[in-house]
């Protein structure tokens, strides 16, 4: 079906939902690599005033990629729950965006009734301030051996890369992340390869770390998860499973994965029971223009293809998700302003969609942005009740070449909007004298047990 | 606030040990940063002389070709990928209607993400490749010079020269530890729609602190022989390569 609009005695013509929902979207250069942005300004708000009218329940009777072409798109229908659905059933695009500022409760019972589609398209005629108001009220608290994303506080990923995985390395900029106060949400390294000898190394470097101090946090080597998998099977204390998705079929392919891999190693990771407080144990990461750059788009846009994403990570009640946000570049996302939307986008979404939505705040240096930007995102995402952000060393990913946020951004925004750790590691921050009692850092930290212990590791500090 | 600490440093290049003022970085640690994102930032915007280049090719005693990509400038190659992948009109006429004998390798270059990589790095890289090929009688067809260009340009601009292999050196995306690293990428039988999975690719070119050039001619000389021996490159070359290049590098 296509859809058009007169104004001004000019008359616009979408070719069909996708093309609509694609001219829609506020600017960002995936959209335009990909030829479905919008040819003007104008075109782009009356696109907006056009999706506006479109009801709610088309995106169920009209899949953007046919069900049978696409198991993403089976997915979205299969979890699709009217009951849930009925109190917005009858909405448009437009009249939902209005019913969700409208309503002051948390919102979480109404997840399994939205699809990707449905909350991606409201997002587009949303302006920033309206995707933080509502992305507030939707507490989403996940569970493996802490409590993260409850109301107030903000977790973090330690990520201690190394650009040879050197585990002295490694075990450096851990130490340094914890006594920051970092690392409640993971602590997760990105290997600089993913043999099975170093993952298994790596592994058992931050499992013993954790346990000998006894960090109520988890850990991650975030290796392809048929990396994990063997590497389960061969004994290795693996806490989360990782893996990269995206929102079509052909994209995950490209990822070398499918449902039924991610349903399997699932299965694998729960047997080996792990968990003390709960079982969520799956980590995803995503980020806008990974269909694309794929070629698996099937000429959706970045936004959708990133909420379809959603559908795939909520199918495994996962501990977090989080976009990588400005990873990809800025022939996908060319300078702050599109990265700090593109941010808030997905943050939105994913929480409407019920999942511990997270944010890798971050920017490469051939992409239009700085530190500035990432502070303005981050304080925004705060504000949004981001479930956690990222903490390396000084922002500089020295394995990965690129900056997001740091031990001290994360302390800063704790400071500034009064969010604390997740509770079981707050008492263990203060436990160690890392943090005051005060949800801040210690004066009397250099005095803590974990310094001691580990100072043998340059063979002189302290 | 200085952390005590600090001696870890020497186990990593990761910036830990910073110390705070209040939860915030020390002054010198942030302005450190800004330093080195400048650096970056000059690395990708700065356009590179591609004529004076030439002339310095030219000084070398080897044959250079200048080409354009339709890009005209710094903005528009990050946001548009697929136009530095190809040559522009008038250049393509240029290689079409050049002369040339039996080429066994094309060699390009262009800026890619730091031209200040190609300017620190590339002109000793060529001579070092020159020297590499000549002694097992490889021939060398133009140096071909393009601003702006991607990866890929090595397909067309390889295929234009009917060579059997097409070898690009390329200025890598700067990192905030290094501007000026040179990346080459080896593709056999170029032809526009090669995958990045039939490349072979040699990273970090820049002395001191990563690869040098004798070291990076050898392993393409390398890479280059095994390509030919096998007909192909990129996975299929990957297998056998590590321990026989360390072997060849010692």
């Amino acid at each position: 079906m296509s859809y058009s609009a007169t104004v001004a005695n000019r008359t616009y013509r979408f070719r069909d939902l996708r093309a609509l929902l694609a001219a829609a979207s506020p600017l960002r250069s995936a959209d335009e690599l990909a030829g479905l942005a919008a040819a003007s300004e104008k075109e782009r708000a009356v696109a907006q005033r056009v999706l506006a009218e479109v009801p709610l329940r088309k995106f169920l009777e009209e899949p953007l990629i046919p069900p049978e072409q696409d198991e993403v798109s089976r997915l979205i229908l299969e979890q699709h729950d009217p009951v849930a659905f009925a109190p917005v059933a009858s909405l448009s695009v437009g009249e939902f965006r209005e019913w969700l500022l409208s309503n002051s409760g948390d919102l979480g019972a109404l997840s399994w009734g939205l699809t990707p589609e449905m909350v991606a398209a409201t997002s587009k005629i949303m302006r920033n301030q309206d995707l933080i108001a509502v992305a507030r009220r939707c507490n989403v608290v996940t569970r493996f051996r802490n409590s993260i994303g409850l109301p107030g506080r903000l977790s973090t990923r330690l990520q201690p890369n190394h650009p040879t995985d050197d585990p002295k390395g490694i075990a450096a900029s851990t130490l340094d992340g914890l006594l920051y106060g970092s690392g409640d949400a993971v602590i997760g390294i990105n290997p600089a390869t993913d043999n099975l000898e170093n993952v298994h190394t790596l592994l058992n470097l931050l499992d013993e770390m954790r346990a000998r101090y006894e960090i109520p946090t988890q850990s991650c080597v975030l290796s392809h998860v048929t990396t994990t998998m063997e590497l389960m099977q061969r004994g290795s204390p693996v806490d989360l499973v990782f893996q990269s998705i995206a929102g079509t079929e052909a994209a995950n392919r490209s990822f070398g994965v499918d449902l039924s891999t991610l349903r399997e190693a699932r299965q694998m990771a729960l047997e080996l029971n792990r968990g003390t407080l709960g079982d969520n144990l799956m980590y995803f990461e995503t980020g806008q223009g990974s269909a694309l750059s794929a070629g698996a788009h099937h000429g959706i846009d970045a936004q959708i293809c990133e909420a379809r994403a959603y559908a795939v990570a909520r199918e495994f009640s996962p501990l977090l998700v989080n976009t990588v946000v400005g990873f990809i570049g800025p022939e996908y996302l060319y300078d702050g302003k599109q990265i700090i939307r593109a941010g808030l986008e997905d943050h939105f979404c994913g929480k409407l969609l019920g999942l511990p939505m997270g944010c890798d705040v971050c920017y490469t240096n051939h992409a239009e942005a700085d530190q500035n930007d990432m502070d303005n995102l981050l304080t925004l995402l705060g504000v949004a009740g981001c479930t956690y952000v990222m903490g390396i060393p000084g922002s500089d990913d020295i394995m990965l070449a690129y900056q997001s946020t740091s031990f001290h951004d994360a302390l800063y925004l704790r400071q500034v909007l009064g969010l604390r750790p997740a509770p079981e590691f707050e008492a263990w921050l203060v436990r160690m004298g890392i943090f005051d009692g005060r949800n801040t850092l210690s004066d009397q930290r250099s005095n803590t047990p974990l310094l001691s212990a580990f100072g043998n590791l340059s063979g002189g500090t302290t | 606030m200085n952390d005590r600490w600090s001696d870890l440093r020497t186990l990593t290049q990761a910036r830990i040990a910073l110390g705070r003022a209040g939860h915030a970085l020390p002054t010198t640690a942030l302005l450190d940063f800004q330093l080195a994102h400048a650096s970056a930032r000059d690395a990708v915007h700065k356009p590179w002389n591609v004529a004076a280049f030439a002339e310095e090719v030219y000084k070398l005693g080897l044959q250079a070709l200048v080409l354009s990509t339709p890009l005209t400038n710094r903005v528009e190659y990050l946001k548009r990928p697929d136009l530095g992948q190809v040559l522009d009109q008038e250049s393509e006429l240029k290689l079409e209607t050049l002369p040339h004998e039996d080429i066994d390798v094309a060699l390009i270059v262009t800026n890619g993400l730091s031209s200040t990589a190609v300017d620190k790095h590339a002109l000793p890289l060529l001579l070092a490749i020159a020297d590499a090929y000549h002694g097992h009688s490889l021939r060398l067809g133009p140096v071909c010079l393009v601003a702006n260009g991607r990866v890929a340009l090595s397909d067309s601009i390889g295929k234009g020269l009917d060579a059997r292999l097409a070898v690009v050196v390329v200025g890598e995306r700067p990192g905030l530890s290094a501007d000026d690293s040179l990346g080459l990428y080896i593709t056999y039988a170029p032809r526009p729609g090669r995958s990045n999975a039939e490349r072979n690719c040699i990273s970090n070119i820049r002395p001191p602190a990563g690869l040098g050039y004798e070291q990076a001619a050898r392993k393409l000389l390398y890479l280059t022989r095994e390509s030919i021996r096998l007909n192909g490159s990129g996975i299929l070359l990957k297998d056998q390569m590590p321990a026989q290049v360390v072997a060849t590098l010692r």
